[in-house]
This record gives C-alpha cells, structure tokens and sequence, in this order.
C-alpha cells in the first residue's frame, strides 16, 4: 500500500467528477472510472465499497432495458405480426405473435381481440440487443394482461426495494391490505383491491421508495402498516415466501388449458401427435 | 495602464455575484435544477433518454444530446418576443456543445437526451448560468457524465480582467469591454464552451483564462453540493403519516385501468 488514500464513506452519495479515492491500490467498478491515478465517479449515486473495488449504486434515471426482467408494458401500437408496448423506457418492446399467447392465433386474425390499444400487460424480456431493440413474451407463469386497478409510477432503481428480499416487502403490503400489486422492473405497478386499501398500497410504496436507503425498513413498513390499517402483522418467514413464489398466484387465473400447454411443450406434443399416426398406419 | 481600477458593483476583480444553486425542482421531469448568479436565474429540465422523434435525426452509433435555451417574455428589460430567434438557437448549441464532451451517450443508440433551460430573469452571464443549470440537471437525471460543466463569463474591461461581467459592467461604453463567456471540465481543465465578444488582445484573453479556473472549480463545487442537498434529508429515519386528502390526492395522479 503506497499512499492509497480513500477520500469518501461507505454509502455516501456521490456526483459525477467526485474524486474517489487517490492511489492505483483502488479499483473503479461500475458508475465510476479512472483519471491519472485518481478514481471519480461518472453518476450521481449511492458509492459502494467492496474491498478494494469502488462502484456506485444509481439512484435516479429512466429503465434501460435487460434480458429476463419482468416488466408492465401498456401497448402503443398494433403491428403488422405482434404488438409495440411501451415500457417506461428509451425503447419500446415488441411482442410477437408466437409469444402473445398459448391459444392459436390464425392468420389476419384481428389482433385486437387479444391485446387492444392501451392495455396493460405483464411481460418477460426475452431478448435485448446492442441497439436496445426489446423482445417480450407474454407466456410464462405470472405473464397475463392486467384487468381492472390501477397503475402507479415508481422510481426503477427503487423496485428492488419494494419487491423486498425474496417478495417479503410486497408480500406485506398484499397481506395488510388484501390488494393484488405487481410490481414491474421499470418501475410500473399495478395494484388492485378495495380503493381505500389501494390508497394505503400506494402510499405506502411512495414510502418504501422515498426512504428505499435505511435499513430495517420491512420492519417499520410494518409498523407504519399496522398504525394505518389497524391490522396485526408479521413480516413473512422465509419458507412462507418460498410456497408463495413457487404457487405463483397468478398462474390460476388463466384457463385451464393454457396451463396444460404450459406442461406439454408444442413440441412434444408434435412428436407425439406423429408417433400415433405412425402406429395406425402400419 | 488601466482606467478601471475599482468595479461598478464593489466586486473584487475575481469576485463572482452570489451563486445559488438548487437540483430536483421541477417534479415531473427526470431531472431538473436551478442555478441563480445575481440577478441571471436559469431553470433545466432534463427529459430522457427518451425515444428519439423526428425519427431522420436518430443516431444508430449513440444518444443524441438536444439543448433549447429560451428566455421568457419578462426576463429583460425590454420584452423578448417568445419563440426561438437567431440568438436564442446560437446558444442552445453552444450549449449542446458544450455539454456533450461529458455526457456518454454510447448507452443509449437511437435515443435522445432533451434539455431545456428556462431563463426567468436575466443580467448578463445567461448562457452560463443554462449550462450550469443543465450540467446539475443531467446529473440530477441519472445520466452517464465523466465530469459536471461549470461555466462563467470572465471579461476584459480597459486590459483589465475582471470575473463575472454584470450587465452594468457590460454596457460601459467609454472602455474597452470584452465579454468571454468560458465552460470547462473541472478535473482535466477542458475548455468546452469558449466565445467572446469585444476587444481583447491574445495576451489579456490568456491572462483572463487563466484566472477563470480556479473561479469555474468554485462553481462546480457549488453544483455538487446542490447534488447532494437534495439527499440531505436521508438519513430521517420517520415515516410520517400523511393526512386522509394527502393520500387522496395522490392517487389521482395515478392511472385507472379497465
């Protein structure tokens, strides 16, 4: 160690062109970069330190899309094979035919019949490439399009505090107010219930993302729930969520049938399908 | 030998009028800031990045940076006929320009990244005062930027350099006034945005240069601090409970879907 010299806390806020630390012994992670022998910061953001490694966590700014997040998408435009939905971000998404749904889609077919102009639907990015062209699918468990509620902005990089660890945070609010909340990784939330329940959800997420940075929040979210709605509470255990993820709840409130795709692969059930055709012909 | 040995204004020659400077003002915007130098207030919104429209001004390789200055109506003495003139869109690309050296736009292919600064009152200095407004602004907003922008315009009047012109100082008529309006890059000392107006010899327009830097890294500190102000509150750990039409009024900002 020469006279490496750390300049900033752990977890203070820093702004671009901040000096970091000064001396090589520092290594610039994400959200800040090297000059001479300094280390700066090139966001505003929460500073992080690992070790020997300085990065910045960002606390404001639009959604870029990535590849598997689960995002709310309101749809734009109706083309000529999929739909465009917008999704909080620089760049629309495109959903394809093939992935809109698990009944049969015939050709020119009216495709308002499944996603109409402003509906909102819950998606999976499939695929994002390096000029931010956005593939989603509406096929998979939990993927549906949203009917009835209402849909509320959030900051994107505050999400991961309102889902919590493991869903503990929003498993919270659903229990204490009975309301159905889906939260999307660009920061659309769609909750639906008894609408003085939904004003308590809403404002109690506008909590969790305005104070998203302290610590022990679940276990004051659960305080400030309990004054409000006058309920008693208990913070989810661990194994709770881990039923609760894995029943997705959502999953039931499509038809039967498209769940009995889901199991059998269109695939198979080709193969299949040939292989008893097989066996009558000869 | 110079005839101008003491300021208009009392001022020290590498004394700035008292500077101001506040983030996150303007709530539906992705970021935004104010910055007041004397009587010059600038407003930036920053918006994106967003989907890029006219689509034939898109760039496949980055972002686009897209600034637009406007003064109001009453910000001068005299009324300013709204709309962009020849002025006004001269300075929103100085202004692109010179925000642009520190702005990664590599992130963001296809999209744009839009600016506006609003001068509400004016008194010379307000290019400036709209570049440093929208450098806290673009930070404000999350984006990419190697660096914050401080401008200020430094200025000659009769061979002697004088820091921040006013718009008394400006309009001296029995001297020589150069008027040199200066952004640069605190931490590599690039200068970014460099125009000047007036009489000045190459002598006195590096003596003014050199005098301007140590004034521009005040500035910039001034910027970063606005920065962190906004997140000064953090650490209040106390949820309070708003009342019932607090809460009412705030779901109407929200979207009912049928």
């Amino acid at each position: 160690m020469s006279d490496a010299k750390l300049l900033v806390k752990d977890k203070d806020i820093v702004v671009p062109g901040e000096i970091l630390a000064v001396g090589i012994d520092y290594l610039p992670g994400a959200g800040t970069y090297r000059l001479g022998d300094d280390i700066l910061a090139n966001r505003l953001g929460l500073l992080m330190i690992d070790g020997k490694v300085l990065k910045t966590v960002p606390l404001s700014g639009r959604y870029l899309p990535k590849k598997y997040d689960v995002v709310i998408g309101k749809v734009i435009d109706i083309l000529m094979s999929g739909w465009k939905l917008d999704i909080n971000s620089a760049y629309p998404a495109v959903l394809p035919l093939k992935d809109a749904s698990f009944s049969y889609i015939a050709k020119g077919d009216d495709l308002t019949k499944y996603f109409e102009l402003d509906d909102y639907v819950v998606l999976k990015i499939t695929n994002v490439t390096s000029q931010n062209l956005v593939d989603v699918t509406c096929k998979g468990p939990g993927l549906h399009k949203l009917k009835g509620g209402r849909i509320i902005y959030v900051n994107t990089h505050k999400v991961p505090r309102i889902i919590g660890k493991k869903g503990s945070m929003v498993s919270l609010i659903k229990k204490a107010t009975d309301c159905k909340v889906i939260v999307g990784q660009n920061g659309i939330a769609w909750l639906s219930g008894e609408p003085e329940m939904e004003v308590i959800a809403v404002n109690t997420i506008k909590v969790i993302e305005d104070k998203s940075h302290i610590s022990g929040l679940t276990e004051k979210i659960k305080e400030y729930l309990e004054k409000i709605t006058g309920r008693k509470l208990e913070i989810p255990s661990e194994a709770e969520l881990e039923k609760e993820n894995l029943s997705e709840e959502h999953r039931e409130e499509r038809p039967r049938e498209e769940r009995r795709y889901e199991r059998r692969p269109y695939e198979r059930r080709g193969e299949r399908r040939f292989e008893r055709r097989d066996r009558e012909r000869y | 030998m110079t005839r101008y040995t003491k300021r208009l204004n009392e001022r020290g020659f590498d004394e700035t009028r008292p500077v101001e400077a506040k983030a996150g003002v303007i709530k539906k915007a992705d970021g935004s800031a104010f910055f007041r130098i004397g009587k010059t207030t600038a407003y930036a919104a920053v918006y994106g990045p967003r989907e890029c429209h006219p689509k034939h001004i898109q760039d496949p390789k980055r972002g686009i940076l897209r600034c637009n200055y406007n003064m109001m109506p009453f910000s001068a003495e005299e009324r300013v006929r709204p709309g962009p003139s020849r002025r006004s869109k001269e300075i929103s690309m100085v202004t692109e320009k010179a925000l642009f050296p520190v702005v990664h736009l590599e992130d963001y292919p296809n999209a744009v990244v839009d600016v506006f600064i609003e001068l509400t009152e004016t008194d010379a200095g307000s290019r400036c005062a709209g570049i440093c407004a929208a450098s806290i602004a673009l930070a404000d907003a999350g984006i990419t930027m190697k660096d914050m922008v401080a401008a200020i315009s430094t200025g000659v009047i009769d061979h002697q350099v004088a820091v921040d012109l006013d718009g008394e100082e400006e309009h001296i008529t029995d001297m020589d006034v150069a008027d040199i309006p200066v952004a640069m890059v605190p931490s590599t000392e690039e200068i970014t945005l460099l125009q000047m107006d007036g009489k000045v010899s190459k002598e006195e327009l590096f003596k003014a240069l050199e005098a301007v830097k140590p004034v521009l890294k005040k500035i910039a500190e001034t910027q970063r601090k606005a920065l962190k102000e906004k997140y000064k509150d953090w650490n209040d750990a106390n949820i309070t409970t708003g009342t019932t039409n607090d809460l009412i009024a705030d779901t109407k900002t929200s979207e009912k879907v049928d």
